[in-house]
């Protein structure tokens, strides 16, 4: 099936994000907040929803929702908690706490590397469920399980739940827009923002309409456990739409599943089937007025964001803002380091390949002395080795947890040649296969590889590739 | 066995002195709930071990000269809708029977704390839902002062717990009146303090913005005493109020010289003939002691019963959805889940908890939210705003307490809006959020007794207590 829509229709996709807020507590009660631990240990008279027990708001995950707000330039408002209301069993107290007409954080929006702005319409709190594992079945789902088990670890735990606007035009934007999500939330020490453990998990409404016509009814698409599955599952659902409305009919507005293994979304459950979630102001709490002092006392904590920090690269180092280097360091968190090659004296361009190369397995804050780094892009810079010998002397730097590039390259034999040596084995090399000199004169750039081949067989590899080139380059005239 | 105090003050003196000791107050008070109560059905639990080991650890403490509360050794009943750790805690509802909570609600921990004995968990209305005690999954309680009648409700074992000797004091929790109704019927003190004064944690909620817990008593005096003990901040409860609680046993004993008394003029009607009498009197026995009655307006207040039936069954729907049988109390099984929830909740819950759930089902659902409770809540803000005006002018408000002396079983029980009708002068004030009691002043029909009601501004305990205090001396000058 083709993903594509025909020419004069459109994609129209909005993002329900939840992530899980990486607080010490809940959002209501002094249970740990931890994935992982055996099932219900993190549990308390609040957590189980048990008569009489009352919540507590926790002052952490106010700080984190509004610190999100902030980096998605939301405003701040005072704010109220409301219960939704509905039966599951993984719900202790058959409602959730969550925030309704008065949300904390409104009106914000978040721009992809690509440029496009997408509109954040609010970034709410509340509390998630528990965890339930239904045994036996054939769908792993309540219905038809023979028993089921439930783990209310994670009842309770914070989560913000961001809200786009229906602002998306593809599933490659709804990509970025994750992605980029994801990166701000990690950077600004909001969640750990894992999507295979379910510590992010993404809802797509999506709904497609001929340009220039009102927007068609909208499907809502739940189960997608990956930024590609996001994206398989928009254009998936795009493309079912436009197929029913091309054949005459028309779409419900439903809740779809999205089964990644078949590659596609069959319904869950349509609007006349949905809960009637009476939600009503929680009387359990009082209204959050965060203070302006409060708010600026967070905003001052908002570290620089993912997007800053790419131009802040980019600059420095003359690599594309959009190139993968500078967002896979970005990402890393590698970004101060690479610059603080820079500032030690070193070449932050060639810092920045040597770091997104060799620094996979190291922390956001590198082990090795940018020093050592630096002194290995000089020596590369002048000539002093060649690219494939300072990869292997980085290699060694890395494994090593730092070392003197120059006694590395000394040890190994990588002394220095220069160019008036290298010269000499070019003219080795041209009369060695005169047919490759004449080939490449002739325009054949292939022939240039044979000759290369010859001097770095005769240097014993030591001749840097590029100061060849040049030369060859340069004798051709 | 020595001479007991029939006062919770009197008792925590004659401890201290060592004149008794707690173990005899104790053991005096299991023998009168032995001897009395299987007429009067006051208790659900006896909790006569707990009560011995408490006394016990009392009576050491004096004996090595530690220091003990202000409620050393004196026994209390609690109303079987606070939690109790390890003690069963049923709500008198057949779907929390046997469930022991794991924690105490935070006016245990502090009466604990200032040295209060735990006797028994009492009887109530299943969830607190009604004015007679005659909702209770086991069996109604009886009215001591005659048993052929109810003890109001839905603190109606509480009430007569105190009003039969069984405790010297008792906590009750108040929605709709339900501490100061019972109290009018069995002739005791209530009191309902502001919302938030006295922590809700452990309190199992029946519509949480209304629900407050607070004392029986025999005298103005040891109802002061329980108030000063269990109200306070709990950082536990968000709604409670972090304020500190003034001396209210010394207001009780200040006088009304100069205050001002609100007298409403368009009180809505039905009271006795006897019970408005009573109020007349003790508008004029304040008045002879130095206070001045002012006439005040509160013209919402007709139109309070309605929207109290709608935000307290609203809240109710959802504080008792989570009786599903998946984690704690009474399961029944069923083919699948939703299925159970069913049947767990038919065979569990009782017919006035059904319909209350129900009612605020409804009046929560999509399409009619508008038209029933959140007209509700605008009637509320009417109500407050009523008090707000009536409180510019008067320190205090007096109202009855109940429309009626206590009735005879079976009387309202088959007509739920004949037995709503019982909480009209009471529900105002759980609606503003602010604190009243309840001061037996004379007798009504039968020689029953009548409570007369005071009424103050949130946060306005003092006010109330001195013109409780001066009631109290009134009616027992009579």
């Amino acid at each position: 099936m083709s993903t594509l829509l025909p020419e004069g229709w459109e994609l129209i996709c909005g993002l329900e994000v939840h992530v899980e807020l990486a607080t010490k507590t809940k959002l209501f009660s002094g249970s740990p907040n931890r994935f992982g631990d055996e099932p219900n240990t993190n549990i308390d008279p609040v957590t189980l929803g048990l008569p009489g027990a009352l919540p507590v708001l926790n002052e952490q995950a106010v700080e984190l929702a509004m610190r999100i707000g902030l980096a998605l330039n939301c405003t701040i408002q005072p704010c109220t908690f409301h219960r939704k209301n509905y039966f599951y069993p993984d719900m202790p107290k058959a409602y959730q706490i969550s925030q309704y007409d008065q949300p904390l954080n409104i009106d914000g929006f978040l721009d992809l590397p690509s440029g496009v702005r997408i509109g954040v319409e609010r970034a709410h709190l509340e509390e998630d469920t528990g965890k339930s594992t239904h045994i036996g079945g054939a769908t792993g789902r309540i219905h038809g399980s023979e028993y089921s088990l439930i783990d209310f670890n994670r009842a309770g735990v914070p989560l913000v739940e961001i809200v786009s606007r229906p602002d998306i035009r593809s599933a490659e934007d709804a990509r970025q827009y994750v992605a980029e999500l994801r990166a701000i939330l990690l950077a600004i020490g909001a969640s750990d923002a894992k999507m295979e453990e379910g510590s992010m998990r993404c809802d797509a409404n999506v709904s497609v309409h001929r340009v220039g016509t009102p927007f068609g009814t909208r499907c809502e698409i739940k189960n997608v456990n990956s930024i590609r599955a996001l994206g398989r599952a928009i254009e998936y659902e795009a493309r079912r739409q436009y197929d029913v409305i091309d054949s005459g009919g028309t779409i419900r507005q439903e809740t779809r599943h999205w089964d990644d293994a078949e590659g596609r979304t069959h319904t869950l459950r349509t609007k006349e089937d949905a809960d009637d979630y009476r939600y009503f102001l929680e009387p359990d709490l009082v209204p959050l007025v965060p203070s302006d002092e409060w708010i600026s006392r967070v905003r001052a904590n908002v570290p620089m964001l993912p997007a800053a920090r790419r131009t802040r690269l980019a600059d420095a180092t003359g690599a594309d803002v959009q190139g993968e280097a500078v967002s896979v360091i970005v990402e890393r968190g590698q970004d101060d380091y690479v610059l603080s090659v820079g500032e030690v004296g070193g070449d932050v361009a060639r810092g920045l390949v040597y770091v997104q190369q060799a620094f996979s397995e190291e922390p956001s804050t590198p082990r090795i002395p940018a020093k050592d780094i630096a002194a290995l892009t000089l020596m590369e810079r002048d000539s002093k080795v060649t690219s494939t010998q300072a990869k292997t002397v980085l290699a060694d730097i890395v494994a090593n947890g730092g070392g003197d590039p120059a006694a590395i390259a000394a040890a190994k034999g990588f002394e220095a040649i220069d160019t008036s040596e290298v010269e000499g084995f070019v003219d080795q090399a041209i009369a060695a296969d005169p047919d490759a000199w004449a080939k490449f004169c002739n325009g054949e750039q292939k022939a240039m590889g044979a000759l290369v081949g010859l001097v770095m067989k005769a240097s014993k590899g030591k001749a840097d590739g590029k100061v060849v080139t040049a030369i060859l380059n340069s004798r051709r005239g | 066995m020595a001479n007991i105090p029939a006062t919770a003050a009197g008792i925590a003196d004659a401890v201290q002195s060592k004149e008794v000791s707690a173990t005899e107050v104790v053991e005096h008070h299991l023998n009168v709930i032995a001897q009395r109560d299987g007429d009067i059905n006051a208790f659900n639990l006896v909790t006569s071990e707990h009560a011995r080991a408490a006394a016990l650890r009392i009576d050491n403490a004096i004996a090595s000269g530690a220091a003990v509360g202000p409620l050393a050794g004196v026994p209390i009943a609690i109303k079987d809708n606070m939690c109790t750790r390890g003690i069963p805690t049923t709500c008198s509802s057949h779907i929390l029977e046997g469930w022991k909570p794991p924690y105490d609600a935070t006016v245990i921990t502090t009466l604990g704390a200032a040295g209060a004995v735990m006797v028994g968990k009492t009887n109530l209305d299943e969830f607190a839902m009604g004015s007679s005690t005659e909702n209770s999954a086991f069996g109604p309680t009886r009215n001591p002062l005659d048993t052929s009648r109810v003890p109001g409700g839905s603190s109606g074992g509480s009430a007569a717990a105190v009003a039969a000797g069984l405790a010297p004091v008792s906590l009750g929790s108040d929605t709709g009146g339900s501490i100061r109704q019972p109290a009018a019927l069995c002739g005791v003190v209530g009191v309902k303090p502001t919302y938030g004064r006295v922590s809700r944690y452990g309190l199992v909620a029946f519509a949480s913005s209304l629900d407050q817990i607070g004392p029986f008593a025999t005298t103005v005096d040891d109802a002061a005493l329980i108030t000063e003990v269990i109200a306070g901040h709990d950082p536990k409860d968000s709604t409670s109020i972090p304020q500190p609680v003034p001396s209210l046993r010394a207001a009780a004993r200040e006088g009304v010289q100069g205050m001002r008394i609100g007298r409403v003029t368009d009180l809505p009607e039905g009271a006795e003939p006897e019970v408005a009498a009573r109020l007349n009197e003790a508008f004029a026995a304040l008045e002879s002691v130095g206070a001045r009655i002012v006439d005040v307006t509160l013209p919402s207040l007709s139109y309070a019963l309605t929207a109290y039936y709608l935000i307290a069954p609203a809240e109710a729907s959802s504080n008792l959805a989570r009786y599903d049988g998946v984690r704690y109390g009474m399961r029944t099984s069923a083919a699948d889940t939703n299925a159970m929830y069913g049947a767990t909740r038919a065979a569990g819950f009782g017919d006035e908890v059904k319909r209350r759930i129900m009612l605020g089902t409804y009046a929560l659902s999509a399409g009619y939210y508008d038209a029933y409770y959140g007209k509700a809540l605008k009637v509320r803000r009417l109500i407050s705003d009523d008090f707000d005006r009536a409180y510019a002018q008067a320190d205090v408000v007096l109202m009855p307490t109940s429309p009626m002396v206590a009735f005879p079983f079976g009387d309202k029980v088959d007509d739920p809006m004949s037995m709503y009708l019982c909480d009209i002068y009471t529900i105002p004030t759980n609606l503003a959020g602010h604190p009243a009691m309840s001061v037996p002043f004379g007798t009504g029909a039968h020689g029953l007794p009548v409570g007369v009601q005071v009424l103050a501004p949130a946060l306005g305990e003092v006010a109330m207590f001195r013109v409780g205090g001066a009631l109290e001396a009134a009616g027992a000058a009579r």
